[in-house]
């Protein structure tokens, strides 16, 4: 509440946390949000973090927050900072324990009529293929400790080898599916027997397979090969294990570090390592496998739900369209090249609960996608609408390229539990519509609606302040959840 | 943390697995001993209705769970946690109880 005072309103979306408004700050905080999400966040504490985040040595231009903003694990959710690469730091809360949660959109060339009878088919067998939730067992792709190396290496590449998923999809992934710089000599035992059984395996809480209906549409839909009415499918999920323990060890290294040189930290959570030094670099060669791991997991199911689709239509999923938008992360650091004042600069830039939002001439961007712009693909909450943005040149001058990643919660899970009951949801669902398939029903009460922000506020915002463009919505027609 | 994962009191107590940790202080410690259980857990398969403490220090301990093998069906699995946090860790003696306050990461 201390914060409100200090908020400087720069525009209608923008807001400004000056640099003193709190003893070691090295930048302001930037908050992009309307009025309403504004008193969210500072009821929720997750302006304390964005000062905390301002701490980073080597943060350049400011602690920046999406509108989606609520508090997490050291840095908060929606958070953004970038360092200098040269002098900064990286740190694991700027990433999150589930390095590389993602989200990637599969097209079809499918109406809501050709589906229709067959939804409950399809939803039954995207259940039976995807394994989910607690447990080693169940995993359909088993590896050696070999294979898994090659795969933390080399990325999604590796799984195609292997005849699952396509070729043509690592074209539309970040990074092209293998995210440079990954060492597997740099993740732990630990990591890799945790992820040993969760290859391609869906996770719990917020994570999903949704097949969706385009129920409206706006610019650039041509251009991403969208259209109002198309059957699509978002897949929602991370690095499971193998990044949650990558990170938990890498903050207990550097949690050592920094108290060996007696800095005194804001936030534990907010332990870091010089971009440079040998504890910053293993970091990033072990994120960059938790990248991998993700990615790779997301193709594998990718790859049943086109099993899943063929089944029920006996038709290839080629010829039903199945083709891959784009697959982009919310929990990452990247190296990228920036304009700061005039000059080109190296940054490492975190985005935790939050996307990268690329124009189309940036050289990360695929080329099918130049004109338009990056997709960025936001989740919405169990049956809401779920959004498809394109990246802007202003988000670049005003967030290194970043946007919200979703509707960030309203209610805890503990408080969700409380005032949903389950069976009553199930059937809120179906008449909407929507079929539900789950691994723990009070897993699933906890990500009922009401628990929520409202995403089109959040993608309003967004658009408001210019960080991403809207080019379709999508409403859910059934989903899985771990 | 067990009975977040799964129903805790249905398991049955058959077997001993050994389980140590350490950490730069009584903070670090914890997290990391419930590090260690989660790893146990999740990686291997273990279900764990009860634990017990053999030796300990500020930086240091070693100990025990008591359970069994983790079974789905049985155990009836509830949620699965990414990570026992930092995020308002509180571990402290108040009139000769020990408490302490931890945050998963779910």
């Amino acid at each position: 509440m201390a914060v409100s005072t200090r908020l400087r309103e720069i525009d209608h979306f923008t807001w400004e946390i000056p640099m003193d408004a709190q003893a070691g700050m090295r930048v302001p905080g930037i908050i992009f949000a309307d009025r309403q999400l504004l008193e969210r966040a500072e009821n929720d504490r997750a302006l304390q973090q964005v000062m905390n985040v301002a701490h980073l040595p080597g943060i350049v231009k400011a602690s920046f927050a999406m509108p989606d903003i609520h508090w997490g694990y050291g840095f908060p959710i929606g958070g953004v900072a970038a360092t200098d690469l040269e002098r900064g730091v990286v740190s694991p809360g700027g990433v999150g324990f589930d390095i590389s949660c993602g989200v990637r959109l599969l097209k079809t060339s499918l109406v809501l009529a050709d589906v229709h009878d067959r939804l409950d088919a399809l939803m039954d067998e995207i259940n039976r293929l995807i394994p989910k939730g607690l447990g080693a067992k169940g995993g359909r792709i088993i590896l050696s400790r070999r294979e898994m190396e090659g795969l933390l290496e080399k990325g999604t590449r590796e799984l195609i080898a292997r005849g699952i998923g396509w070729e043509e999809d690592l074209e539309v992934m970040e990074e092209e599916g293998s995210y440079p710089g990954a060492d597997p000599s740099k993740v732990s035992d630990r990591a890799f027997e945790r992820g040993k059984g969760q290859v391609g395996s869906l996770g719990s809480g917020n994570h999903f397979v949704e097949i969706q209906e385009v129920d409206e549409v706006y610019g650039s839909a041509d251009q991403l090969g969208l259209f109002q009415g198309q059957v699509v499918i978002m897949i929602h999920s991370g690095s499971r294990g193998l990044g949650h323990q990558v990170c938990t060890d890498y903050l207990v290294v550097m949690g050592k570090s920094i108290a060996r040189s007696g800095y005194e930290l804001p936030d534990r959570q907010l332990a870091f390592a010089g971009n440079q030094s040998e504890e910053g670099r293993d970091y990033i060669a072990a994120m960059a496998c938790g990248a991998n791991f993700a990615m790779a997991n997301r193709e594998a199911m990718t790859h049943w739900v086109r099993d899943a689709f063929e089944k029920v239509f006996r038709s290839g999923a080629r010829s039903l369209g199945m083709e891959l938008l784009y697959d982009v992360s919310h929990n990452l650091a990247k190296p990228e090249e920036h304009q700061v004042n005039g000059n080109t600069v190296g940054l490492m830039v975190h985005r935790k609960g939050a996307t990268r939002s690329f124009p189309g001439r940036r050289p990360e961007v695929p080329k099918r996608y130049a004109e338009a712009g990056q997709p960025v693909i936001i989740p919405g909450s169990m049956g809401s609408n779920s959004y498809v943005l394109v990246g802007t040149e202003e988000a670049l001058a005003k967030s290194f390229g970043s946007t919200c990643h979703g509707a960030g919660r309203a209610m805890s899970r503990k408080a969700a539990k409380k005032q949903v009951r389950g069976a009553e949801l199930v059937e809120r669902m179906r008449e909407k519509g929507i079929l539900v398939r789950s691994g723990s029903i009070s897993g699933l009460v906890e990500e009922a609606p009401e628990a929520y922000k409202d995403i089109h506020e959040i993608v309003e915002v967004c658009e408001g302040a210019g960080l991403s463009r809207k080019v379709a919505r999508m409403r859910p027609l059934g989903v899985l959840k771990g | 943390m067990m009975s977040l994962m799964i129903e805790a009191e249905g398991v049955e107590q058959r077997e001993r697995v050994r389980i140590e940790a350490g950490g730069i202080d009584l903070e670090a410690l914890l997290v990391a001993w419930l590090s260690e259980i989660l790893f146990r857990v999740e990686a291997e398969g273990w279900a764990f209705g009860d634990f017990q403490v053999d030796e300990i220090s500020d930086t240091s301990v070693s100990g025990s769970g008591i359970g069994e093998r983790l079974d789905p069906e049985k155990h009836g699995v509830k949620m699965e946690i990414k990570a026992a946090t930092y995020h308002m860790l509180e571990v402290g003696e108040k009139d000769g109880h020990w408490s302490a306050q931890v945050i998963f990461d779910v």
